[in-house]
């Protein structure tokens, strides 16, 4: 695909490094020259010297033939500006799709809400790093042993996947008698041994297997707790840092029902922050502070989250935490590059924003690619790439319709993990059917299916 | 420095030599000579020690500025001592120095050659003849952009510094964001230009194997020629001498434009202010020298005067070297010209060599704002080509090529000075070697040869020729010790 890419920032750069990776024609355009040179001399792709957000510059990148444009500059205004451009100037064959980065909690909010503004704008993805960070963490909290968490049809579905210890309820038992799967979940893949298995009814799960489940965010709470999954989720969480973030996390922790206490320096901040979020608890002081700490509660925290500015002293703030209690900590680090050093220390859980952003980005070029030529709508690799679960759109004209799926030949290697209709969840059983406009979720390990027709034998 | 990455480099130089030799090979076969075994030789060893070396991946295949840099000055060395093998062992020329000389000069598209006293070149084979134009071919575009097109030797990344060290111009940039696809891109105008060039060559008469030598020399901008008296043999041929004056015109023209014109962007192809200065410059010269000639009335009709005008001015800027005129006995205004012509040379981005006209215009425009700085102190001004902005840097950087080029050229005339040859003779040896342009004056002028220098004067100008190719930077570095360290 081809591929151009407005803004090198950190953001641009990983992306730009991954795409490279996986072949992709690009080409990047910045308003630094340096910044430019550095990357053309790592990377194999095109470099553009010029201001991203002209006509001119935007064509000679290619934008009447490129597939994609991804705007990742520093400014929201711009980065909608230069979509709205390249979808208007670009696109000759087929139109162009764009992905703009918006970080302004007002903008990102009113572009979810507001019908038809994603299309007037031309855009066909907005990304929020600083939201994708806070989704990431809030499941971390929500389902601490969950490995990895993929959502599917507007993220009304989710896979979750997780390494099942001896004492869960599911250790050593066949699927078929797992009573609590009936209706709301299922069991789509396990891996075990490096190997990934999409498991019948008679499938014996043990210890140490990686299971995929897929169920509704909704049940997910309730699905960990039948599952006996140890530790049940938090209670109270601490958020040190008041970031944009933080905001968010806190946003989404209180509609789950956890408490939260906000610590933030800046007076102001506090004020905005608690006219945002009402039912949080703001805290003025600096975390900085120890007895300020000890006063608010550290050591009585299921979980303990630091987002300040300043990687260093989120650092050293979570080993402290971790020293004095047994909260889950989750550490941001944004800029600090020695990743192989951070990784030895004893931090738990590390989110990096940067990376997050790149990789929904990357995903959503991967679905584009796959979905060339066919109706694939998302694609998750599962199980370091072992495994796919594709998200498919019925036509009315598929062969699979109307038909119970008991009745129905399948491929080897293949489950119909879930179907979407009207935005109601449904875990298929042998009676139930494929209707048109429903939305099917498939898991497989075979590779390259392009069609839903394809799943049939 | 990686020394080991480099090792692996040249391996598979080494074995795209192996597979250039098997056109010559086949040609031998064809026409019953005996040179077959001498290029399957080589051919043999080169294709042995590639292969060998290529089963030896390195572990670190990052390339950086400095092994990229060493990489492609060795490749240059390496390539001119195995392309010399043929001639040397064949007993063509006997000589090994002079069978260097010709190989480097072939690779380099010089087109100097010792050839044309003791022995002349009709006496070499037709497989060698053909060797010599075919290394002005693959000497041209670069033998490792060529390496980066066809065969991805390493990981594909960064290898933008072996592209960067072997493409001449002060800024080198990329067609299309893939490098590979670029090279590869590079290759396919150049080897369409060369077929257009033989086809029209064979419609105006000439026999095939003199077309397809004449079309490869040209494309490379070599003018290293089958024949003893070059393209002078053609003499009267209008056609084909006005064909071979276009083609050399198109080679030295920067290869961007053709790109451009490829993807129908013809307006932007016509905008690009190297190719207005290009053509302005060719104009001037062939007015300027026409008038001259006219004047001095060396010609006798005004048709052979504009003719070989044109031809004389479109080999010295695009340092092809081909002659079809002996302009050694034009008026001392003209052959003045020439030389000046030839040391601007042909645009960044082609075959050609010498100076480089985007250098040129980068220099000019310095020095207009650099007055304009005098007058005004506190203005700001900046330097544009094509619309952008001059980097500082490119600016400084193209400053510091001219005086290392100055610094050479008054070195190599001292060196050269203690040969016999007198001082025009000296001075215009070193502007056709160092600008990879081909014969000069005086001793060395188009019906002339590079035989009677010395040992030592051959090294020199080889030297030069090697230098010029590859714009100064990556050779000079191999003399410097830090380069070698390792860590």
């Amino acid at each position: 695909m081809k591929i151009i890419i407005v803004g090198c920032g950190k953001v641009g750069r990983t992306i730009a490094e991954q795409l490279n990776g996986e072949k992709h024609d690009i080409t990047v355009i910045d308003s630094k020259e340096s910044v430019i040179i550095r990357l053309t001399d790592k990377l194999d792709v095109m470099g553009i010297h010029g201001d991203g957000s002209s006509r001119e510059i935007l064509l000679e990148a290619g934008v009447s033939s490129a597939d994609l444009l991804i705007a990742v500059t520093d400014a929201d205004e711009l980065n909608l500006y230069i979509c709205l451009l390249a979808s208007c100037c670009g696109g000759g064959r087929n139109k162009i799709n764009t992905i703009a980065r918006v970080r302004k909690p007002i903008y990102h909010k009113d572009l979810q809400e507001t019908l038809n503004m994603k299309e007037a704008l031309g855009l066909s993805l907005v990304i929020n790093p600083e939201q994708i960070a806070a989704l990431e963490m809030s499941r971390l909290i929500r389902f601490p042993t969950a490995i990895e968490v993929d959502s599917f049809a507007r993220e009304t579905v989710e896979i979750y996947t997780f390494k099942v210890q001896r004492e869960f309820a599911l250790s050593g038992k066949k699927i078929s008698e797992l009573a609590l799967l009936k209706g709301s979940i299922r069991i789509c893949a396990v891996e075990r041994d490096d190997n990934v298995i999409i498991p019948g009814g008679d499938f014996v799960i043990s210890p140490n297997d990686k299971v995929s489940i897929i169920c509704a965010p909704s049940n997910a709470t309730k699905m960990f707790k039948k599952l006996g999954s140890g530790n049940v989720k938090a209670k109270d969480v601490m958020i040190i840092g008041g970031s944009r973030t933080a905001y968010y996390l806190a946003d989404l922790l209180i509609k789950s029902g956890i408490d939260v206490k906000i610590i933030e320096k800046s007076e102001s901040r506090c004020t905005e922050l608690a006219d945002l979020l009402p039912d949080a608890m703001i805290i003025r002081g600096d975390a900085m502070n120890k007895d300020l700490l000890k006063a608010e509660g550290l050591e009585d925290m299921d979980s303990i989250v630091t987002l300040m500015d300043i990687d260093e002293e989120n650092i050293m703030l979570s080993l402290y935490a971790r020293q004095r209690c047994n909260a889950k900590c989750i550490t941001k680090i944004d800029r600090l590059v020695f990743d192989d050093i951070v990784d030895t220390l004893p931090l738990d859980s590390v989110i990096r924003p940067r990376e997050l952003t790149a990789e929904s980005i990357v995903r959503y070029v991967r679905a584009v690619k796959n979905s060339e030529g066919s109706n694939v709508e998302t694609l998750y690799k599962l199980n370091d790439g072992q495994a796919e679960a594709l998200e498919f759109k019925v036509s009315p004209e598929s062969k699979v319709i109307s038909k119970p799926l008991s009745q129905l030949e399948f491929k080897n290697d293949l489950q119909v993990a879930c179907i979407t209709r009207k935005g109601k969840v449904i875990i298929p059983k042998g009676d139930d059917t494929i209707e048109p406009n429903d939305t099917v979720i498939i898991v497989t390990t075979h590779k390259g299916l392009q069609d839903l027709d394809d799943i049939l034998k | 420095m990686n020394t080991n990455l480099v090792r692996y480099v040249l391996g598979w130089v080494f074995l795209v030599i192996g597979i250039m030799m098997l056109p010559p090979i086949l040609i031998a076969f064809f026409c019953g000579e005996i040179d077959a075994f001498y290029f399957g030789v080589v051919a043999f060893g080169c294709l042995s020690i590639g292969l060998i070396s290529k089963k030896y991946k390195p572990k670190k295949t990052q390339m950086y500025a400095r092994e990229g840099f060493v990489a492609c000055a060795l490749t240059w060395i390496l390539m001119s001592v195995v392309g010399c093998l043929p001639f040397y062992l064949s007993g063509q020329i006997p000589d090994f120095t002079n069978a260097l000389f010709e190989s480097v000069s072939g690779f380099t598209t010089t087109g100097a050659t010792i050839l044309g006293t003791d022995r002349q070149i009709e006496e070499l084979s037709y497989s060698m003849r053909f060797w010599r134009s075919f290394t002005n071919w693959a000497g041209g575009m670069g033998i490792l952009v060529f390496l980066i097109a066809v065969i991805t030797p390493l990981s594909g990344q960064s290898n933008m510094y072996l592209m960067k060290a072997e493409s001449p111009g002060p800024v080198v940039s990329k067609l299309i964001p893939k490098l590979r696809g670029t090279a590869s891109l590079l290759y396919i105008i150049y080897t369409a230009l060369t077929v257009v060039e033989c086809v029209m060559l064979l419609l105006g008469g000439m026999p095939l194997f003199e077309a397809v030598t004449v079309s490869l020399s040209t494309a490379g901008t070599g003018g290293l020629s089958v024949r003893n008296e070059g393209i002078m043999a053609y003499d009267g041929q209008y056609y084909i001498q006005a064909v071979i004056t276009a083609f050399m015109f198109i080679f030295a023209v920067n290869f961007s434009v053709y790109y451009l014109i490829l993807t129908k962007k013809i307006k932007q192809a016509l905008k690009i202010e190297e190719l207005h200065w290009y053509v302005g410059l060719f104009l001037i010269a062939v007015l300027v020298i026409g008038v001259d000639l006219t004047i001095n009335k060396t010609y006798d009709s005004a048709l052979d005067c504009w003719h070989h005008t044109a031809f004389q001015v479109g080999t010295f800027i695009s340092s092809t070297g081909f002659a079809t005129a002996d302009f050694d006995l034009w008026p001392e205004f003209s052959k003045t010209v020439l030389m000046l012509v030839a040391f601007v040379g042909a645009c960044a981005g082609s075959t050609g060599g010498g100076f480089k006209v985007s250098r040129v215009i980068i220099l000019f425009k310095s020095i207009l704002k650099e007055f304009k700085t005098m007058l005004h102190p506190n203005s700001v001004k900046t330097v544009k080509m094509d619309g952008k902005i001059i980097k500082d840097e490119t600016i400084r950087s193209t400053s510091v090529y001219l005086t290392i080029f100055i610094f050479i050229y008054i070195g190599s005339v001292l060196l050269l000075a203690f040969d016999k040859m007198d001082f025009t003779t000296n001075f215009t040896a070193v502007l056709a070697t160092l600008n990879n342009m081909g014969p000069g004056l005086n001793a060395v002028g188009p019906t002339k040869n590079f035989y009677d220098y010395s040992i030592f004067s051959k090294y020199v100008l080889m030297f030069d020729m090697l230098a010029g190719r590859l714009e100064l930077l990556p050779l000079l570095f191999l003399f410097n010790p830090s380069c070698w360290k390792s860590k």
